[in-house]
């Protein structure tokens, strides 16, 4: 889970860490008030992807009438596929110098690794890329945490030795979210140092291991529901799917994200385009089909869908008939090409049959099959109506 | 011939009575693996599949001489079963649970380093296969033959898709890994390409990767340092779309490694033949 910033920042003041006064705004009206109280403000888009300065998404405003203004412009703008559900009205810093500190995992190393260096803000990359000595770098006990010594010797190493004892409590406070929060990438550019002498969150990112959210079920509840990305991909999470959407017209429906990512370089292939990345894992039950296939043709682009599976530890008799009832409770006409193999696909195979739906013979004439059948000229395509086929307004926000 | 694991290879399963378990276990039997025992907290001194029960992996070592471990169990407990493998002695521990908390994971390994002997394979992986020997895991026996070609991948399906492909061509396999998918897991490409190139019935080699990560980048650096195996090299997710990225932590560490050009382009300069879909790996093969 992706925090957005305000979120972000609300975790690290609850972990210590200094942020500057801020205030959420979800209107006009709200950004105007939030400025006559706080003084001029930074009005920031709220959206959980980077490049939002780039994008237009942060104005400065001197008075309430220019926050007003800000917030117009920018609460529902789209950034990155991702529509501003709201802005963050900040407080200016008296900068002195801007640091970085971040951690994430370096699944090289199979480790976490703590990141500090006294070159940060936007070019942070760059200097990553041309000068890979200047940021420092920690890999902490993953048991114990890192030790104050060690702390230390980052601090140091980063040549910022001069603020030791203060920059040492910041990382501390900054790791804990690793155990804590099983945090997985944690990121404050620039840590900024004021010219009053303090160090205080610029910005902040922070993702939480989706894999680990039933420990934290109340950031989850907080901060859950509050992003309105795709309207798709807002409705696969809630039906707890791995779902990501694409651009073309094919549903695509696999299980395991290796196959499922070769369907669609396979789609691409054959000329067609796909819709979506579905991938139903593991184990896919009868409801995960169904959640699946609800989702994809909620998408009134969606001509077809293409579903491969091949299984190990899902069994083909479960899928076929998760899908037959799928494709009944939905009222599905569209072009629906299976392939399907593995543990129990005769069985599998079998109830698909008596169900009317072929199964294709191997992942590239499926793969064929549905652009052919979705292209100009290809069977009729009428859209499949109905029960949970929603339109993709209904799938916002709640 | 074959790596990791033969027909004297003694292997129990943790979770033996669950679900997903008891399915996998009697699939194991089926095709002959020297399934010896199992563990099922509070089971101990039963009998499941014809097999005994322990209540820990202490236990099952010490009556059944087990020497691999095939997890089952969900990924609230799967860390801990992964470490408790390691601690009773166990050397080939195979863990299939998916979504297993990567923290759990970085907290795993570093256990395990404390436990050399033990070879992980997983979490969030099919297993592997020594087909006509046994096999640890999900890999269905039907779509595998006996044979020379070693295959190693990252995703479960695929590994199937390519098995399938290979058995219908009458081209076996000497061992079929499925590492898993998870960024944090046990053993990596390199590890297993390495285990490989030591086996002299293994032949020939297939590498399954995917977009992510740098270690097929690592093993084509490796065997572009010498190898006597004909190998072919399949990437996944070319036309995956860039993740929605925030922050430069990621960047920072990972750089320009990762897509499927970078990894595409290691193979070609190890003078790996490199497959655009999977159908096309069995003709590489023979070429």
């Amino acid at each position: 889970m992706k925090l957005l910033e305000y979120q972000a920042k609300e975790v690290l003041a609850s972990l210590g860490i200094s942020i500057p006064p801020g205030r959420v705004a979800r209107t006009p009206d709200e950004a105007a008030q939030a400025c006559a109280d706080l003084g001029p403000v930074a009005v920031k888009a709220q959206v959980p992807v980077g490049g939002r300065g780039k994008a237009g998404g942060i104005k400065l405003a001197r008075n309430a009438d220019e926050a007003r203004r800000a917030a117009e412009q920018i609460i529902g703008m789209d950034i990155k596929g991702f529509k501003v559900p709201l802005v963050y009205c900040e407080g200016a810093l008296d900068i002195d110098r801007e640091i970085y500190l971040g951690f994430t995992v370096d699944r090289d190393a199979r480790a976490n690794i703590l990141m500090l260096s006294a070159r940060g803000g936007m070019d942070i990359e760059q200097v990553a890329e041309e000068e890979p000595e200047a940021i420092a770098r920690l890999y902490p006990n993953p048991w114990r945490g890192p030790l104050d010594f060690e702390l230390n010797a980052l601090v140091y190493q980063a040549g910022l030795g001069e603020l030791a004892r203060p920059l040492t409590a910041v990382v501390k406070k900054l790791h804990r979210a690793i155990p804590e929060l099983d945090a997985v990438t944690a990121e404050i550019n620039p840590l900024v140092l004021t010219k009053s002498g303090e160090i205080v969150a610029g910005d902040a990112k922070l993702e939480i291991d989706d894999n680990a959210i039933w420990r934290h079920k109340d950031l989850e509840e907080r901060y859950g529901s509050v992003l309105e990305g795709d309207p798709y991909e807002v409705e696969a999470k809630k039906r707890g799917l791995t779902y990501v959407s694409l651009d073309g017209d094919i549903g695509i429906i696999g299980n395991g994200a290796g196959l499922c990512m070769s369907t669609l370089d396979l789609v691409q292939r054959a000329g067609g385009s796909a819709a979506n990345f579905c991938d139903i894992g593991g184990g896919a039950k009868a409801e995960v089909v169904e959640n699946a296939l609800a989702v994809i043709l909620m998408n009134p682009k969606v001509k077809g869908v293409l579903m491969n599976v091949f299984g190990g530890i899902t069994r083909g008799d479960e899928v076929a008939r998760g899908l037959v009832t799928a494709k009944n409770n939905l009222g599905m006409k569209l072009p629906l090409v299976v392939r399907m193999s593995g543990t129990r696909e005769e069985e599998g195979r079998t109830i698909l049959k008596e169900n009317g739906i072929e199964p294709g013979a191997n992942a590239w004439e499926a793969a064929q099959k549905i652009v052919e059948l979705t292209s100009e000229g290809g069977a009729p395509l009428r859209r499949g109506a109905s029960r949970g086929a929603t339109s993709p307004d209904a799938g916002e926000g709640a | 011939m074959s790596i990791l694991l033969d027909k004297s290879t003694k292997v129990i399963v943790q979770g033996i009575t669950g679900r997903e378990g008891t399915f996998h276990a009697e699939q194991m039997q089926a095709m002959g693996t020297a399934l010896v025992g199992g563990t099922s907290p509070g089971k101990g001194g039963t009998t499941h599949l014809g097999v005994p029960v322990f209540n820990t992996v202490a236990d099952a070592v010490q009556a059944t001489g087990a020497s691999a471990s095939g997890i089952f169990v969900p990924p609230a407990f799967a860390p801990d079963a992964i470490m408790e493998a390691a601690a009773a002695g166990i050397t080939l521990i195979v863990c299939i649970t998916e979504g297993i908390p990567i923290q759990d994971m970085i907290r795993v390994k570093d256990y395990l380093r404390g436990h050399p002997a033990a070879r992980l394979i997983g979490p969030n992986c099919p297993g592997l296969i020594t087909p006509g020997a046994g096999k640890i895991g999900i890999i269905p026996q039907r779509i595998t033959s006996a044979g020379h070609v070693g295959l190693v991948s990252r995703s479960g399906t695929l590994t199937y898709e390519v098995a399938s492909a290979l058995t219908a061509a009458g081209m076996g396999q000497s061992t079929i890994v499925g590492i898993g998918g998870d960024p944090v897991l046990g053993l990596t490409f390199s590890d297993v390409v390495a285990l490989f190139e030591k086996d002299p019935e293994t032949t020939h080699l297939v590498v399954i990767g995917e977009i992510g990560g740098s270690d097929e980048e690592r093993a084509a650096e490796l065997l572009g340092r010498g190898s006597r195996l004909k190998t072919v090299a399949f990437i996944s997710g070319r036309t995956a779309p860039e993740g929605k990225r925030m922050g430069h932590a990621g960047a920072i560490i990972s750089g320009n490694r990762g897509t499927a050009k970078s990894k595409e382009e290691a193979f070609r300069t190890a003078g790996v033949a490199v497959a655009d879909t999977t159908d096309q790996i069995v003709g590489l093969l023979n070429n």
